[in-house]
């Protein structure tokens, strides 16, 4: 099976990099959890329910609605948190944090088991650093109707209804979705990261270019 | 026939999951437009209520109005859904916002299980709906509503009329669920023309206090008709958890097979669930928001009439509270009778600190429960202390909201008689709220044809300038510590959005459309006592200046 795979991309503020990941990375993860299964005889199952709940952002112009649970809360902040603090305060960076959705597949030993992913959503941001309040504040509704559109694309990516893991038995569960939690069931996910440096000053200056674009007036 | 091969019981259920999907994309969409964050608990056993794996509470007048409206039809060919939303603002205007449409079309997918499928892309709908919903320009207007404006909804049947939202619309779809009897599309069609809105300045500015006095009498939201506020909650829908179904009795019992999906088990049973007559909306035309705001009108009006004056303790009236000196002021009990021989100075003194409206002769009037004013009426603190203006005036006085230098001065006594400068007694006072005081918004003058116009504008803040009257002094607000660069915007616009908290509904309204008859006779009399003493404004500006 082919993974699919989606790219986002955000030009932000120093201060606004973790609502907008966290808007960005909820908003999927809202799409891919479930309730708790709860198996019973004769190969039924039964689903939790998944609780809602709507989240301002601080510095953006924006809002965004989660799945009702701490634990995944918790699980995206610290990787969010991670991914801030390796792009560094207050410089002007890139970087790209990936969410991707994956199946186990038991290998014998010695092999140990596969992480074959099915889908993958990579978020590019890009940092900026604004000079005064005035800019702050334009920069607080571009991106937040930035984050609109990616919300947009998002759901209209989960909508075409492609391949998603065949709901498993009892025994495989755990190789498809994440059943650690309380509440609710993500599908098996990942989130990793990585830094790019400004490398030369034609991706610099390709950079402000673009950023100066998304901030135009 | 389309759904030939539709087993009977698949039939059942799918037209189940249509009918219930319908309801609960009404319910999504109306609670994310109530003004209000929405939060529901994860389950990890299911409880059998909650449709489509969602925890989406029921509001009962909402189901009972997409009942109503599909009349026991299903969303289909030919006949869509839609949830209109709107906002109409105090003054009556309104405007189309966004139509959600849920529609069918006659692509089929014949393949597709029913009770597997169908019902987990639905339930994917409706979490991308939820997604939606908070990113669509209406979402934050619904969020800011109640001062200015409310947000309404119209539930409808049939064909989609978007021609209310304008030029210009932008549509977007929320997603498609194809089914063997057809494909569900969910999609949002929105207005993108605000232009109404801007000229209002709906978006960044503090909440309008007061509009003008005669424009509503009892309701302001009456004529709604059929378009129900998106902030009404009906009574006791609060009271414990939803109940997911409400006088249809089916509970929804899912049980998933991980079998092939032909031996799907999907178990949706019948409950005898109690039913509570569904709350009478029909005589109910004015949301509970809308007497809230109706009160908020009244107490307006309340705050014009002039306060009694005796002695300077009379400045103070009680609802002349600020955050800063949280201390009572003035003398609650003394209301009604006006002592004639009350020093007119400090009336200008305060009115002139204001930038209002020149004298203020003792008032003649009533002014209505000041002590359950005091709760919260900072915003309608400044004009309670205004004696004697003109309704115009006072109107205006209303919109500038800060509470003004004299306002909480601990009970001075200002007596004219001790003083050459009018103002003496306040004006060497260094008082630090005239320094944090957002700008007084002077009035126009009772001549302009609209004076609220001018106050509309008006919020405490120096960036809608209005006219400057040569009476009248004008400050400019420039927040402490902030940059004066461009424009100092962010703590002014800190300033600006929260210098105006709602008025409080508990005011009481219905002394004022009396006092304010009274306030339109005594005009004449207090305009010629303004003409008398306009030497001493003019002295008293001269040292502010």
């Amino acid at each position: 099976m082919n993974c699919r795979s989606e790219a986002l991309e955000v030009s932000v503020e120093g201060r606004q990099v973790d609502e907008a990941m966290l808007a960005l990375l909820h908003t999927i993860l809202l799409h891919r959890s479930t309730g708790k299964f709860h198996y019973k005889k004769e190969g039924t199952y039964s689903i939790g329910t998944v609780g809602t709940q709507d989240i301002d952002c601080d510095f953006i112009d924006f809002s965004f609605v989660r799945v009702s649970s701490d634990e995944l809360d918790r699980a995206i902040r610290k990787a969010v948190g991670e991914f801030k603090d390796a792009m560094g305060n207050g410089m002007d960076g890139m970087g790209q944090i990936s969410l991707e959705f994956y199946q186990k597949k038991k290998s014998r030993w010695p092999f140990s088991d596969e992480c074959i992913p099915w889908e993958v959503w990579s978020i590019k941001v890009n940092v900026v650093n604004l000079a005064n309040e005035q800019e702050r504040q334009i920069c607080r509704e571009k991106v937040g109707e930035k984050l609109g559109e990616k919300v947009i694309n998002i759901v209209e990516v989960i909508n075409r209804h492609e391949y998603l893991p065949k709901m498993p038995t009892q025994s495989e569960v755990d190789n498809v979705f994440d059943t650690s939690l309380k509440d609710v069931q993500p599908y098996l996910y990942k989130i990793t990261f990585q830094i790019t440096d400004t490398l030369g000053s034609s991706v610099s200056t390709t950079m402000r270019r673009l950023i100066k674009d998304t901030l135009a007036l | 026939m389309m759904d030939s091969d539709l087993s009977p019981q698949d039939k059942k259920d799918l037209d189940k999951f249509i009918k219930f999907f319908a309801l609960k994309t009404v319910q999504v969409i109306v609670q994310a437009r109530l003004g209000e964050k929405v939060c529901t608990r994860s389950l990890s056993s299911p409880t059998g209520s909650d449709w489509f794996n969602l925890a989406i509470k029921d509001i009962p007048e909402v189901t009972h109005e997409a009942k109503k409206a599909l009349s026991g039809q299903l969303p289909g060919i030919g006949r869509s859904m839609c949830v209109e939303i709107s906002l109409k603002t105090s003054e009556g205007d309104s405007m189309e916002l966004e139509t959600w449409c849920l529609e069918m079309n006659e692509k089929c997918d014949k393949d597709i299980k029913v009770s597997y499928t169908v019902y987990n892309r639905l339930s994917l709908l409706l979490k991308s709906l939820l997604a939606i919903t908070r990113v669509t320009p209406a979402y934050k207007l619904s969020r800011k509503q109640g001062h200015d404006y409310v947000i309404l909804y119209r539930i409808y049947f049939g064909e989609v009329q978007l021609t209310g939202l304008g030029e210009g619309f932008q549509t977007v779809r929320v997603g498609v669920v194809g089914t063997p009897i057809g494909t569900i599309t969910l999609s949002c069609a929105y207005r993108t023309n605000l232009a109404f809105m801007s000229t209002r300045q709906f978006e960044r500015t503090a909440p309008i206090m007061g509009i003008i006095i005669d424009h509503f009498v009892e309701r302001p939201f009456g004529n709604m008709g059929h378009m129900r506020p998106c902030n009404y909650r009906a009574p006791g829908e609060d009271e414990g958890a939803y109940n997911g179904v409400e006088d249809s009795q089916e509970v929804c019992t899912t049980s998933f097979s991980t079998s092939p999906p032909s031996q799907c088990v999907f178990t949706v049973s019948k409950a005898h669930l109690k039913t509570p007559k569904p709350a009478v909306m029909d005589t109910l035309k004015v949301p509970m928001m809308g007497l809230a705001f109706s009160h908020q009108l009244y107490c307006s009006r309340l705050s014009y009439q002039p306060p009694v004056l005796v002695g300077a303790a009379d400045f103070c009236h009680p609802s002349t509270l600020n955050a800063a000196n949280p201390h009572q002021m003035g003398i609650p009990g003394k209301e009604g009778g006006v002592p004639q021989q009350v020093p007119v100075q400090p009336c200008h003194g305060a009115q002139a600190e204001h930038g209002r409206v020149s004298s203020c002769p003792p008032a003649d009037h009533v002014p209505a429960t000041p002590s359950s004013s005091g709760e919260g009426a900072e915003t309608l603190s400044r004009s309670i202390e205004v004696k004697g203006v003109s309704p115009c005036d006072v109107l205006e006085t209303t919109f500038t909201r800060k509470v003004g230098a004299f306002v909480n001065k601990p009970g001075t006594q200002v007596t004219t008689a001790s003083l050459d400068l009018p103002f003496a007694a306040f004006a060497p006072r260094a008082y630090d709220l005239e320094e944090n005081d957002p700008m007084v918004q002077p009035p126009e003058s009772p001549a302009t044809s609209s004076p609220l116009q001018g106050s509309l504008h008006s919020q405490g803040s120096g960036e809608s300038g209005g006219p400057a009257q040569d009476d009248f002094v004008m400050v400019d607000f420039k927040p402490a510590f902030s940059k004066d660069d461009l424009l100092p915007m962010d703590l002014g616009t800190f300033y600006r959005e929260f210098q105006n908290p709602p008025q409080l509904a508990s005011l009481t309204i219905d002394v004022s459309s009396q006092s304010m008859a009274e306030d339109l006779d005594s005009l004449p009399e207090k305009l010629a006592v303004y003409e008398k003493n306009i030497d001493e404004f003019d002295a008293f500006v001269d040292t502010l200046q």
